[in-house]
């Protein structure tokens, strides 16, 4: 009865949490309640009529002391700029959790209805689908992956091999309360490969739709695991996550112009080197100096950071160089594109790190009308989100994706560290125009000599 | 038990309240929010710990325990990290 009823309570907060972190305002409070949550729900969990036996209680208190103070070891230490991966890695642990919880009950065999049956093989599928596919994306964004594999046929393989693991999944379904472990063993083995299969021929600027779309799969798999359990909290908080984190999904794939189905089977760097154009005209340096007095004696300066300036570090100098010309009456905005960086939001976390206020902070609705008005845009580190091909050019991969307009910018100014094209590998026609001019050099230290040259008019 | 239909309104309404509160987020919170879901389902812990629980044979205790292990770095790392990101969101209102 008091479990049931905190379990309630758990849900409830976990809701009421979510929904306090969609406003900036409460977003810190949301994060607490739910925090209060999962502490409730753990706790009164030592309490279930199901746990019994020395050993598993010692297993299940030194199991959460070394997951949970690797975790918080890892979750402390890590940098701003290297979040994404880090969701992704908890992201499928918490899927690799549910995909061993189904694995127990069907090892244990205990009476389970036809349905209960199938939901917890379907759970061991997609959690162990979650976990293996989080792994990949995670080791690519660390760098420690960085090929992106690819070769033909390998589709048609995916689908066999999807087509086998179904096939034992059912095998295990129907197999009531005898299951074999080999045949178990096996379809969790293709369960993981698949998972890996899935996500290796992805190339990296899609790993935020595929990080979140783990997301939501964890949160599918951990509801299955609540029906399975007959555990209300876990169907709720799994499902909640599941259906919030699809529209996430959506959303973001919308924000990049892509399909969730070309996202997960259709290559991305071929077609665009094969599509790559060939612009005309040259790019055109400037000296940092310039730049300065340029800035400094503008109205309007709207500030477009991209992945290379979170990769530099480069956001608690711009914010410096944003004050320096506040100082001096410029009017600085930030201006966010939905897939700037690796994640949406991922720039929005690296400036609110440097301390640059939220509302100072615009998204690509808000401001696109204002870069007609703007004297400067400074583009750092971004790329594809400036690039006005996707307006203009129907063979390009990235047409019809919302851009940033900071080619209609009086002046545009870019920092890059180098001539290459972006991480799509398209050529970037805004490079090309006759207003902009390139700033080459890492983010970092582009942004201090900027610093230096507004500081010394 | 939760059976059949009971099951299948309790998925409804929670796959709609999960809808409805990510819809009204502002691109500026994705990334946390992302990670404040990925926290949330960190309660697959408590399923974890009830099938380690109700473990009998040495195999069904090692899938357990390794269940556990996960499900709570899963919680834990998800809640530091989403704390972390949070924890910078200051209001605006001085300077300006």
């Amino acid at each position: 009865m008091i479990i049931n009823l905190s379990y309630f309570v758990a849900a409830v907060l976990f809701i009421l949490g979510l929904k306090q972190m969609s406003s900036p305002v409460t977003a810190r409070r949301g994060i607490i309640w739910a925090g209060y949550g999962m502490v409730l729900a753990t706790v009164v969990t030592f309490f279930h009529p199901e746990l019994k036996g020395f050993l598993n209680y010692f297993l299940i208190i030194l199991g959460i002391a070394i997951g949970g103070a690797l975790a918080w070891w890892s979750a402390k230490r890590v940098a701003m700029t290297d979040m994404p991966q880090m969701i992704a890695l908890y992201n499928g642990m918490g899927g690799g959790a549910a995909a061993g919880i189904g694995i127990v009950a069907l090892l244990q065999g205990k009476d389970m209805s036809l349905l209960i049956q199938s939901i917890a093989a379907l759970g061991v599928l997609i959690g162990a689908v979650a976990f293996s596919g989080s792994l990949v994306a995670y080791a690519k964004l660390q760098g420690l992956m960085n090929k992106t594999l690819r070769f033909s046929g390998q589709q048609k393989m995916n689908i066999a091999l999807f087509a086998v693991t179904v096939l034992l999944g059912l095998w295990v379904t129907f197999s009531g309360n005898d299951v074999n472990n080999t045949v178990l063993l096996w379809f969790v083995v293709l369960s993981l490969v698949f998972g890996v299969l899935m996500t290796l021929p992805i190339g990296g600027a899609d790993m935020p739709v595929v990080i979140s779309l783990y997301n939501a799969l964890t949160g599918l798999a951990v509801g299955f695991k609540g029906l399975v359990l007959d555990n209300p909290a876990l169907m709720i908080a799994g499902v909640v996550v599941g259906a919030a984190g699809t529209l996430l999904t959506q959303l973001m794939a919308k924000a990049m112009n892509r399909s969730l189905g070309s996202v997960l089977f259709s290559g991305f760097g071929d077609t665009a080197t094969a599509a790559a154009t060939e612009t005309g005209g040259t790019m055109k340096e400037i000296e940092a100096s310039d730049v300065g007095v340029m800035m400094a004696f503008a109205n309007k300066v709207i500030v477009v950071p991209g992945y290379g300036m979170a990769v530099a570090q480069a956001q608690h100098k711009v914010w410096e160089l944003c004050q320096l010309l506040g100082e001096r009456d410029v009017k600085v905005k930030f201006a966010i594109h939905p897939v700037a960086g690796r994640m949406p939001g991922h720039m929005n976390v690296l400036l609110a790190e440097a301390g640059v206020p939220y509302d100072m902070i615009y998204d690509l609705d808000e401001i696109n009308q204002e870069f007609e008005t703007a004297d400067v845009a400074l583009i750092i580190g971004a790329n594809d989100v400036v690039n006005p091909v996707a307006r203009t050019d129907p063979s390009s991969p990235i047409y019809g994706m919302p851009i940033l307009n900071a080619d209609k910018a009086k002046n545009v100014i870019v920092v890059k560290r180098g001539k290459g094209a972006g991480f799509s590998g398209i050529e970037n026609a805004l490079f090309f125009l006759d207003q902009t001019r390139m700033l080459y050099g890492d983010g970092q230290a582009a942004a201090s000599e900027l610093i230096q040259a507004v500081k010394e008019l | 038990m939760i059976e059949g239909f009971i099951a299948l309104y309790i998925f409804m309404l929670a796959a709609f309240t999960g809808y409805e509160v990510i819809a009204r987020v502002p691109v500026i919170l994705h990334t946390p929010l992302m990670s404040g879901s990925n926290f949330v389902h960190g309660i697959v812990l408590i399923g974890a710990m009830v099938a380690l629980g109700h473990a009998e044979t040495s195999l069904e205790r090692w899938v357990g325990f390794i269940a556990v292990i996960l499900g709570a770095g899963n919680a834990v790392g998800g809640y530091v990290v989403t704390e972390r990101m949070l924890e910078m969101f200051k209001s605006s209102k001085r300077g300006g």
